[in-house]
């Protein structure tokens, strides 16, 4: 019996020991990975005052000139709470809205793609935007779920030259493919399509369907397109190093912010210049439409280097 | 035999060792969190107010970088508010400290009001008990407080509920084309009980100095007493026969700034009957049914505090410029061009662009609100 004991306390001793060492080595693996993860990491940043300050009129007006966006709204008949909302809210700021839908309804207009498959239906509607995209360079491809500022998009692109192979939003990595997720939004240059639209030729390489048993996410295989043609996806983050693309809505980053950061909530949770809140129900996207163009304290101002005026024919900006 | 049954001591001596170390472990983290974060709490409030009392004095307007408050500091030093939270004991932890944490900090002077003595939060006992049958005693308490205590250090005095959400510096916007010697109060206007209206107790409403005076003279003089407990019906009543009026809070297009409910069902309301058969003013649906620059919205839980400080003092669209622009109160003016780093290169520009929208918010004083579905701007008869 008295073996036993003393076998037992043994055995917890060492148990606990075991503990503590387990722990102390836990809590050194995990910082020279995440500085590998840094380094590989590409970030795109808004321009910062100095920057801006220097250029001159004629130049901020080609700028502005230049950011003007596409917009690539996909929806679908059995989101249509979602589609009526997005068309009655931020998509009034896009220089062109155009909603794609799987198929057609008769409630909204929409460009009829046809198409059940999501990877197909994605290709469908890109060749479409890069084939009407008039003078516009800078697209951006949403989800009936997504809320968009497409100022704070410009602000963000406003120095970049769309020649340039672009692909931005929230990047995130699954194994070897950093990909922009899809319902935070995703950002290509006329560049990056004018390749994509390259690619989408090579069945090799981009097939449309896919025949395995499995699929990617579509926006894993339009990163997959990208890569081959020499685009690889960048995050988007305020000098901070808040991302601007979020997936999750904003109302859960709060939540969250409440339980991480309970003395500074709002600064901890949410960049000031946000682009993208992904999961966004047609209520929260109205609040968020009110809450952006509308509210605001009397008597702050910010003297931005750019001003971008509300669109005609809105009255809930 | 015995080697086996030592073994098996052994390896659950092991497995005992590990979790009861695990959890020793885990509970000396987590009060050490706990504690961290206690300290940094005492530390930011130490920042930013200064208690004497049971009252809060507010030692740094919140200020953010890369933004021009010139304006907002004026009306700061020249439209003194105190501010009022009615609350009880049961909801400190998980409303109040919320309103601490976000749009008290823009008060002058902040009082929270419960039937407790708190000399921590701190909160003011009132004397009374909890429950809605309780709130105009509360009411009528807290202002005999804050009269007694405070009433040469402020202008104006407002009450909130704990569920109240109220953006300060817009309620200075709305203040500001008054003076504190006008016996006037301001809030969501109703129209049933009383002749001239009564404001919404939720919305929350703010007293002059003279109709604080009145409130408390009335109740000396017998003139007013506690006559129910629907408190802003009952106030209403009592501001009524002391000769206080009912002041008309809209902003210059005639939209409403105090609110009853949340953003979220105000700009979601389809023609409710009920609500407009007891507004004062005609009831506006969608975006119309609330200014650019409201003051207070009710029902807001914690998480709803967060979110409405993010809206408006944190997230906005780069380079905007706002369909309204609210006039400036008489008596103030700050030199935009000058002195302050940015703004002149664009106002060259807005002179070069010929844009629709610019000569529809010039006409400030005329603005009205853009006709929502075939219903009509604003109403013909304005009470005030």
């Amino acid at each position: 019996m008295l073996s036993d004991g003393c076998s037992f306390m043994k055995g917890m001793l060492l148990g606990g020991v075991f503990c503590l060492v387990l722990s102390l080595l836990g809590s050194f693996n995990f910082s020279p990975e995440s500085s590998t993860e840094d380094h590989h990491h590409h970030h795109v940043y808004a321009p910062t005052k100095d920057e801006l300050k220097h250029l001159s009129d004629s130049r901020v007006e080609e700028l502005k000139n230049q950011v003007r966006v596409y917009c690539i709204i996909m929806v679908q008949p059995k989101t249509l709470v979602y589609w009526a909302t997005v068309l009655d809210t931020w998509s009034k700021h896009c220089d062109n809205a155009v909603f794609y839908t799987s198929e057609s309804s008769k409630a909204l207009e929409a460009v009829d793609l046809n198409e059940k498959d999501d990877w197909a239906r994605l290709r469908k509607a890109l060749i479409h935007a890069y084939e009407n995209a008039g003078d516009l360079r800078w697209f951006f491809v949403a989800q009936p779920t997504t809320f968009a500022i497409i100022e704070n998009l410009k602000y963000l692109i406003l120095a970049k030259d769309p020649n340039e192979p672009f692909y931005l939003g929230n990047a995130v990595k699954s194994g070897e493919l950093e990909y922009v997720e899809y319902s935070s939004g995703i950002v290509l240059s006329y560049e990056a399509l004018k390749r994509l639209m390259t690619m989408f030729k090579d069945e090799s390489q981009c097939p449309e369907r896919t025949h395995t048993l499995w699929t990617m996410g579509e926006d894993k295989q339009l990163a997959l397109c990208l890569k081959y043609a020499g685009v690889f996806a960048e995050n988007g983050e305020d000098r901070h190093g808040k991302g601007l693309f979020n997936k999750q809505n904003v109302v859960s980053m709060v939540k969250q912010s409440m339980q991480d950061n309970p003395t500074d909530v709002v600064e901890g949770c949410c960049p000031d210049m946000a682009v993208t809140y992904g999961e966004m129900s047609p209520n929260q996207m109205h609040v968020m439409m009110f809450g952006v163009y509308r509210l605001r304290p009397y008597g702050h101002d910010f003297h931005d280097w750019i001003t971008f005026y509300p669109p005609k024919d809105s009255d809930n900006d | 035999m015995k080697s086996l049954r030592s073994r098996m001591s052994f390896y659950a001596g092991f497995v005992v060792g590990i979790l009861t170390l695990k959890l020793w472990f885990d509970r000396q983290v987590s009060t050490l969190a706990r504690d961290q974060d206690y300290q940094q709490e005492l530390e930011e409030e130490k920042k930013m107010w200064k208690k004497e009392g049971s009252a809060l004095y507010n030692l740094k307007h919140p200020h953010h970088i890369g933004e021009d408050k010139r304006m907002a500091d004026e009306l700061y030093k020249k439209v003194r508010i105190l501010c009022w939270v009615m609350t009880g004991p049961k909801n400190l932890k998980t409303k109040t400290r919320h309103v601490k944490y976000t749009w008290s900090r823009h008060c002058n002077i902040l009082v929270f009001m419960s039937s407790v003595d708190d000399p921590d939060f701190p909160t003011v006992g009132l004397g009374t008990k909890e429950g809605r049958d309780q709130l105009y005693w509360k009411t009528i308490r807290a202002y005999h407080y804050v009269y007694e205590h405070h009433a040469d250090e402020a202008d104006w005095f407002l009450k909130a509920d704990d569920d109240t959400y109220v953006i300060v510096d817009n309620l200075r916007w709305v203040l500001a084309n008054h003076t504190p010697d006008e016996p006037v109060y301001f809030g969501r206007r109703f129209k049933l009980f009383t002749k001239q209206g009564y404001m919404s107790g939720g919305a929350g409403y703010v007293l002059s100095k003279e109709a604080l005076r009145r409130f408390v003279e009335g109740f000396k003089s017998k003139q007013c007493t506690h006559t129910s407990s629907i408190e802003d019906a009952a106030m209403g009543q009592c501001m009524e026969k002391v000769g206080v009026l009912a002041g008309d809070s809209r902003d210059s297009s005639h939209r409403e700034t105090f609110h009853p409910f949340l953003l979220e069902q105000h700009l979601t309301f389809k023609s409710y009957k009920s609500f407009e058969s007891y507004c004062y003013y005609p009831v506006l649906e969608g975006p119309n049914c609330c200014s650019d620059i409201s003051v207070s919205f009710h029902y807001v839980d914690a998480v709803g505090m967060y979110l409405m400080e993010y809206y408006t003092y944190h997230l906005r669209a780069f380079g905007y410029r706002h369909r309204y622009q609210p006039p400036t109160p008489p008596g103030y003016s700050i030199n935009k061009s000058e002195s302050w780093d940015a703004g002149k290169k664009d106002k060259k520009l807005e002179q070069k662009l010929i844009h629709p929208d610019l000569s529809r918010t010039d006409k400030r004083q005329s603005e009205d609100p853009p006709p929502v579905d075939g219903k009509d701007g604003p109403p013909a008869a304005e009470g005030k």
